[in-house]
């Protein structure tokens, strides 16, 4: 394996984790926060309700992965 | 206005302070004080090069960049650590797992450091530290007393870092899947915070917000610790059955 193959592994890993889900859902909510308020949306109480989503659904996953 | 400028820096500087202190107690405990407190004194390093290099430059800086980024990244580690803790606080309950947890601890070992124990203490005491740069430029330059508005930030930060290096003792009598619990919510909860004002976002009441966000996502841990109970006392007798 190349350094820097392992050197992007390393991140990936670092960064992302077990579970892609968590790191994509949180870019994607955030994402959806900023386009909220880029429509004019005073969007405050957008990025918490989508973190517990997130949390629900890594758990959910966690669970199926240690059936 | 002499004591105006350290007051207002002071206690500005205090809750910054604690946001630090905060984080690099919590991971420390979790993941070990060695990488941890590398990770802040390597943090505060590069602060003062920066400090030094940018001076009142400080305030040019897009903070809401870094918000953004720092933000999104704490979330990211601080829900893959609340996963972990509502599954072994379910699982072990309160009393904690220290075998699974120091097996964790192992991974991502770098250069003899716990990699991610010294990039959350790095980021956590840039981020409030450039914060406490920012309000000590900010109230200093406005009343032309910088080096009041320096010793009122400083003081914060070595009263509250001290603070915090008397209670660690006790911090390391909770068990660890119960310390993940809390340090995930804790990352999660700034984590929320920044990123949210990274893209511009205004929490109602300003920093107060973290207290609610605080609360909310005890209350979520707190009920996803009961479900996955709840799931594993269904499973167990059919489990036995079969």
């Amino acid at each position: 394996m190349t350094y820097v193959k392992r050197f992007a592994l390393f991140w990936y890993d670092f960064v992302v984790g077990d579970d892609w889900f968590i790191a994509a859902g949180v870019v994607v909510a955030i994402a959806a926060t900023y386009g909220l308020h880029k429509d004019g949306l005073d969007a405050w109480w957008f990025l918490p309700p989508a973190v517990v989503v997130i949390l629900a659904i890594a758990v959910a996953r966690a669970n199926r992965r240690a059936r | 206005m002499s004591a105006g400028t350290f007051a207002a820096t002071f206690f500005a500087s205090v809750v910054e302070a604690i946001e630090m202190v905060a984080i690099v107690v919590g991971v420390g405990v979790i993941r070990g004080w060695r990488s941890s407190l590398v990770g802040a004194a390597v943090g505060f390093v590069v602060l003062i090069i920066l400090g030094g290099a940018l001076g009142t430059a400080l305030t040019s800086i897009p903070i809401s960049a870094l918000r953004l980024i720092i933000g999104a990244l704490l979330l990211i580690f601080g829900l893959q650590w609340l996963r972990k803790g509502i599954q072994r606080v379910a699982r072990k309950g309160f009393a904690g797992d220290e075998e699974e947890v120091d097996a964790d601890v192992d991974r991502g070992t770098h250069l003899g450091l716990d990699w991610t124990a010294f990039v959350l203490s790095f980021k956590g005491v840039l981020l409030e530290g450039l914060e406490i740069a920012f309000i000590v430029v900010t109230f200093g330059a406005a009343s032309n007393e910088i080096w009041l508005g320096a010793l009122g930030g400083g003081l914060a930060i070595v009263l509250v870092g001290a603070m915090g290096f008397v209670f660690r003792d006790s911090l390391v009598r909770i068990p660890r899947s119960v310390l993940i619990l809390v340090v995930g919510l804790m990352l999660t909860t700034f984590g929320t915070f920044w990123a949210a004002e990274g893209v511009h976002i205004s929490w109602p009441g300003g920093e107060w917000a973290l207290l609610v966000l605080l609360a909310l996502y005890v209350s979520v841990s707190l009920a996803f610790v009961a479900l996955q109970r709840r799931r594993q006392l269904a499973a167990t007798p059919q489990e036995a059955a079969a």
